[in-house]
């Protein structure tokens, strides 16, 4: 019984903090879904980018952790401007299918230099020592990063949610997710805010991709490897919503850690299978609003 | 005839349904090829497997516009059951091709039953879903599907009794091109029939069709599983010419490197499917082994540039030319 509880408590905490890294990710894919209905599936990008960038960082140039963050999310979120203006803006108009093969071809590319410049093996992560090591909570040892990543990544969530909920800026955001042409013509910049946004989203994927490069191996296929992943988030959540993917991110961070932890002979089966009956179930997600 | 060209063939209703002569010409090449180049019967054969498999894509996707990254769930249900029935049923040809064809069409239309009530990124990850499902499945269930290693070290038995699968490749490829053959005049008979005019009126405008009484969803989820049936035909083909099959065959790598084939030669069109296998697939064979990383990057820029500048692919872009050559003269 007690190994059992233990074992319980450890999944979901592991499933927590992978929850959360999910969440920190692709909550801008969410965003930017819903304000203009890209579909950018390139956003994995940000978030290796964002991974090698402090990866590289701090072993070759000695910068410390909290810095190498910090510059991770900011030079993803400028690249992200330059991007977004010069390649995504022209196709906001245009169907689905072109917006698929520009971030499919965006992807393709992204593995090419990621592999030229850093060869195909996993980036070792070297943590500072005070994030070594474990946490004593309730009797119980935590690893400290986990609970660091657990505890940072809340603060960033309840930060994103104030921001959205109550500032200027997010309402517009919001009534711009609602009625794009409406907020338009009462005045509001959306071509603006959505650049704004777009570059916070990216950050954030390359924030989230850095932090848990321990996670989630930093590797030149990693925009492949966890597209589903990331998508699962957004299209179970119900896109254009910050609480939708909360709970998708960490129902499929604690159910995929669960499942690796107890039915390892089955994979990611039941995410996938679950996925598919939540999407029937309900087709714009759990918290997305029904497609006009 | 008025605009569209000998090599558009872009679903309109109102064209001539009749063979062009042109149109003859790739078998006539495809021909030649078997005389000419002896040593690359294989990737000759290869070739004609993808354009099969890219034609399927079409179907659904230049013509219904489905937008799918899992369609390489059907092929690599066709080419399992395929390898499956060789080891463990008959090792005849024709039954392993309908019955891996009849299989996929299955999955396709139980697939597509549910799927297709959905649209936009709802249905983009559903289809990426399924594909990841017989992945796992594939994967994990070893002792029917071999998981990692593959499934090999089976032998075929000659076609009708008569025709050997040799070592050369010559049976098959010839194999492989009757089959394409079928799966073109199908396709071709498909596109200019009232119900390939109605599936590209959902491509175009989805609320119209509702409007004038067409039973949308009804004629995707038969579009779709045509296709998968074909793409399913392909999977076969490609088990039985290499007698081998592997995880690759269900991965999301050969979903995203067929789109860029077909978007490549050209989508919604006939011999979009035709011209981008060919193209993509010898410049893979001469360059992705020596360069594999600037191969990919390559590809990336191509599919950049081809949605930025040149949406219709190589074909589109001969259109174009003929056109404006043709305008050019008085």
């Amino acid at each position: 019984m007690e190994g059992f509880v233990s074992s319980l408590v450890s999944v979901a905490f592991h499933g927590i903090a992978y929850g959360m890294i999910l969440y920190v990710i692709s909550v801008g894919l969410s965003i930017t879904m819903g304000l203009m209905g890209f579909v950018n599936l390139a956003h994995g990008v940000f978030a290796m980018a964002g991974g090698y960038i402090m990866l590289s960082a701090m072993n070759s140039y000695d910068v410390p952790f909290p810095l190498a963050i910090s510059l991770a999310f900011v030079a993803v979120a400028v690249a992200s401007v330059v991007l977004e203006r010069l390649l995504y803006a022209r196709l906001y108009s245009a169907g689905d299918l072109e917006q698929v093969l520009l971030t499919i071809g965006l992807m393709f590319m992204a593995v090419a230099v990621a592999r030229l410049a850093y060869g195909t093996l996993q980036q070792p992560v070297n943590l500072p020592t005070y994030l070594k090591g474990q946490f004593a909570l309730f009797d119980r040892d935590f690893p400290t990063y986990r609970v660091f990543l657990i505890a940072f990544s809340s603060l960033l969530v309840a930060a994103l949610w104030f921001g959205v909920e109550r500032t200027r800026w997010g309402a517009k955001v919001r009534a711009a997710v609602d009625n794009r042409a409406m907020a338009q013509a009462v005045g509001i910049n959306t071509s603006l805010l959505f650049t704004v946004t777009f570059a916070l989203g990216s950050g954030l994927a390359a924030l989230g991709g850095a932090l848990g490069a321990d996670i989630i191996a930093i590797q030149p296929i990693y925009p492949f490897e966890n597209l589903i992943n990331f998508l699962i988030v957004v299209a179970v959540g119900g896109m254009g919503s910050l609480r939708g993917p909360f709970a998708a991110a960490l129902l499929i961070g604690i159910s995929d850690t669960a499942c690796k932890y107890w039915l390892p002979q089955f994979g990611a089966f039941f995410i996938y299978a679950a996925t598919i009956g939540i999407l029937l179930w309900r087709p714009a997600g759990l918290f997305g609003k029904a497609a006009p | 005839m008025s605009t569209p060209s000998a090599a558009s063939h872009t679903g309109s209703y109102l064209s001539d349904p009749r063979v062009r002569f042109i149109e003859w010409l790739p078998w006539v090449l495809a021909i030649a090829c078997y005389f000419a180049a002896p040593t690359y019967l294989p990737l000759g054969s290869y070739i004609l497997i993808m354009i099969l498999f890219a034609l399927s894509l079409d179907l659904i996707l230049g013509y219904a516009g489905i937008i799918t990254l899992g369609h390489a769930a059907y092929f690599g249900f066709g080419a399992y059951v395929a390898a499956i029935l060789a080891v463990r049923g008959t090792a005849d040809p024709l039954i392993g091709i309908v019955v891996a064809g009849a299989a996929a069409g299955l999955l396709g239309w139980l697939t597509g039953l549910v799927i297709l009530r959905t649209r936009g990124l709802t249905l983009l990850m559903l289809t990426l879903a399924i594909t990841s499902i017989c992945y796992e499945i594939a994967n994990k269930a070893g002792t029917w599907t071999g998981g990692a290693d593959g499934l090999g070290g089976f032998a075929m038995k000659p076609i009708l009794g008569l025709f050997k699968f040799d070592l050369f490749g010559k049976t098959g490829y010839l194999y492989c091109l009757v089959f394409l053959f079928l799966g073109w005049w199908l396709v071709r008979r498909m596109i200019y029939s009232p119900f390939g005019a109605s599936l590209t009126g959902m491509r175009d405008n989805v609320l119209r069709m509702h409007a004038v009484g067409s039973p949308v969803y009804q004629r995707l989820v038969v579009v779709y599983s045509i296709s998968a049936a074909l793409a399913g035909i392909a999977g076969a083909l490609l088990v039985h010419t290499t007698e081998f099959v592997g995880l690759k065959v269900l991965s999301f790598d050969l979903s995203g490197e067929l789109l860029v084939m077909l978007i490549l030669g050209g989508v919604g069109r006939i011999y979009g499917a035709f011209v981008g296998p060919l193209v993509y697939l010898i410049a893979q064979d001469s360059l992705a082994k020596q360069f594999p990383e600037y191969w990919y990057f390559g590809i990336g820029l191509m599919l950049v540039l081809v949605v930025m500048f040149a949406r219709g692919g190589i074909l589109g872009l001969l259109d174009k030319l003929l056109s404006r050559m043709r305008r050019g003269k008085p």
